[in-house]
């Protein structure tokens, strides 16, 4: 035990005498979740959207007033020619041309109606797509309040709102969970490896392994100061996403910990493994800087996982950061239990373990 | 002679084709300081690390400590002091927190030391250092801390390899006189140098060429074998032949 303690108590003198380390580890969480979540968006506001108007009915009165109240669509003009509206979707000052066809009300409280058509012009992808959902919901939300006060239950058992769970599309609330992941990747993925590597650069873990100390005690304290250091990072995060975001977990505090307990197990793990292989700084950084770079990009961080290609979506189930992504995303703002996540948080424990294993396996005292 | 600390028989080391130690056996006696010489490539560090548990032989046996190197490499590591040429200590670690931290390693209580580390400052005169951090100590002086910290545990072996490369030849008597004290004491030490007047204070030499050990006697049995007038004639002699260059 005394082993253990002495060496634990170096990792912490250490970190605290470093000119740098212990600012960056303040300012990263706070710099990151401050900032990042106001820039990073994927949502898009004023699409311009014009409305050509064939049926002039109270329902299509209700959607054009609808888009005009919309925080993310600026409503153009409504007008009733469509060539007008073209003109302006060619010259790039329309992005989104809503058509709502004669007798659109009439033949909507009979049978099924010609259909709306939205127009839009996609060449800003993002804008493009987005905005389209953006019309979509709008008028639908327009129809179900509209048939819900002509007959109850009639169109809102055809037409359902999606984004039920970020009910106002708030990108920076879809955005926290993953600036909080990317926080623990560096560091605790990031940091340890590094600090292992600094002793073999450096000599001092020469020292080490010519001395009886347990390679398990040897490597937990190198990992137990970064596991601290992300647990105070989670707590800082969660308070600025409250206080700053006004993002509370709909689920359980609780359950969060747990799946930060297991990620940043599997990250220090796999981040050991990697410093086992590694020289130089220069190797590790590379090393880490290439799999940091693909657990950000693949694992649903940023992008969704279901809008990859088959094999790349086949791949995600090899990255660890994926589960917690899932975990962290759904406890946060649906309020997901343990008990539906159970498969998430399985695969997670199972990383946890092999990466572990792994770290303890290929450190060697003896060559 | 007094009992063997040290036997290797035809130990081996080889990485893929190339053979960095090749077939060497020697002993070691308890109290002796046995000077390991050779010239840069030529093996030195290589056959130590054996020793010291932090390399497999390919082939051959020996013991250290009375423990086996090809099984016993933990064991032996409780036995042993190792102090490698490469600086050792916690640079941002206070001269204290070192101590400290290496007598923990070693297992030994808060007490004991404590103690330790009281009696050890006082040797060497650095009680008034104890809260500087080592790297701003001048590295004569950090070596002389690193033998000291490398015998805390008070083990019956200790490894010095290149202990005084770029110490000052004052700092080097003095490191010299550490050395005898702790050899008085009956600790045996084991020490690789380049330095040639350093070979003859040891008590036996042994003389490293290409892998192999071509040579091991007192230094004065040396010079009279090789009719040479000191250590320095005895070694460019025989590393002339040498094959592997730096």
């Amino acid at each position: 035990m005394r082993p253990f303690i002495v060496l634990l108590n170096k990792e912490f003198i250490k970190l605290r005498r470093d000119s740098f380390l212990p600012k960056l580890i303040v300012i990263l969480p706070i710099a990151l979740m401050l900032i990042a979540p106001l820039l990073v968006r994927m949502d898009v506001r004023n699409v311009n959207v014009a409305v050509v108007d064939l049926d002039h009915s109270t329902t299509s009165h209700r959607i054009v007033s609808h888009i005009k109240a919309s925080e993310y669509l600026s409503l153009i003009g409504a007008t009733a020619e469509f060539d007008l509206a073209m003109k302006g979707l060619e010259e790039g000052t329309i992005d989104i041309i809503v058509q709502i066809p004669d007798h659109f009300e009439r033949d909507m409280a009979v049978s099924t109606p010609e259909k709306i058509s939205i127009i839009a012009n996609a060449v800003n992808a993002t804008k493009g797509s987005m905005g389209t959902q953006y019309v979509v919901q709008t008028i639908a939300h327009a129809l179900v309040e509209f048939g819900n006060e002509k007959s109850p239950n009639q169109l809102s058992e055809v037409v359902t709102v999606q984004n039920r769970y970020n009910p106002t599309l708030n990108y920076p609330h879809y955005m926290i969970p993953a600036l909080m992941i990317i926080i623990f990747i560096l560091v605790c993925g990031f940091l340890p490896a590094l600090s292992i590597v600094e002793e073999k650069e450096v000599g001092t873990i020469e020292q080490i392994n010519v001395s009886p100390v347990n390679r398990f005690d040897f490597t937990l304290s190198k990992l137990i100061p970064y596991w601290v250091i992300g647990f105070f990072a989670l707590i800082v995060a969660m308070v600025i996403a409250h206080f700053v975001y006004g993002l509370i977990p709909a689920g359980s505090v609780w359950v969060i910990f747990l799946g930060t307990t297991l990620f940043i197990l599997t990250i220090s793990g796999f981040s050991l493994t990697m410093a086992n292989f590694s020289n130089t700084m220069q190797q590790i950084m590379f090393v880490m800087f290439f799999f940091i770079m693909i657990f950000i990009l693949m694992s649903g961080l940023l992008t969704p996982i279901d809008s990859m290609p088959d094999w790349a979506q086949t791949f995600t189930l090899l990255l660890p950061p994926r589960y917690f992504t899932d975990i962290l995303r759904s406890v946060y703002l649906r309020g997901t239990t343990i008990a539906e996540l159970w498969q998430n948080f399985v695969a997670l424990g199972s990383f946890a373990i092999i990466f572990n294993i792994l770290a303890a396996v290929t450190y060697k005292k003896q060559a | 002679m007094s009992e063997t600390v040290i036997s290797v028989r035809n130990l081996t080391k080889r990485f893929g084709d190339f053979t960095a130690v090749n077939n060497i056996s020697f002993d070691v006696y308890q109290g002796e300081i046995f000077g390991f010489l050779g010239a840069n490539g030529a093996g030195k560090t290589t056959a130590m690390r054996m020793l010291c548990g932090l390399s497999y032989p390919t082939s051959g046996s020996g013991t250290v400590a009375g423990f086996n190197v090809m099984r016993e490499g933990e064991m032996i590591k409780r036995h042993i002091g190792y102090m490698s040429q490469r600086f050792s200590l916690y640079n941002t670690l206070t001269v204290g927190e070192n101590i400290k931290l290496f007598a923990g390693i070693y297992g030994l209580s808060k007490q004991v030391t404590a103690k330790r580390s009281d009696e050890l400052l006082a040797r060497l005169k650095f009680s008034s250092e104890r809260n500087t951090l080592v790297k701003a100590l001048p590295l004569g002086w950090k070596q002389k801390l690193a033998f000291a910290i490398a015998g805390i545990h008070r083990p019956e072996i200790i490894f010095l390899d290149e202990p005084t490369g770029g110490v000052d030849p004052v700092t080097r008597r003095q490191f010299w006189e550490m050395i005898y004290e702790a050899a008085e004491g009956g600790t045996t030490i084991f020490v690789t140098t380049h330095y040639m007047d350093e070979a003859e204070y040891c008590s036996r030499v042994s003389i490293m060429v290409d892998g192999e050990v071509r040579a091991l006697d007192t230094p004065t049995r040396l010079k009279q074998q090789f009719n040479a007038g000191s250590m320095d004639e005895v070694f460019r002699m025989l590393a002339r032949d040498a094959q592997r260059g730096e």
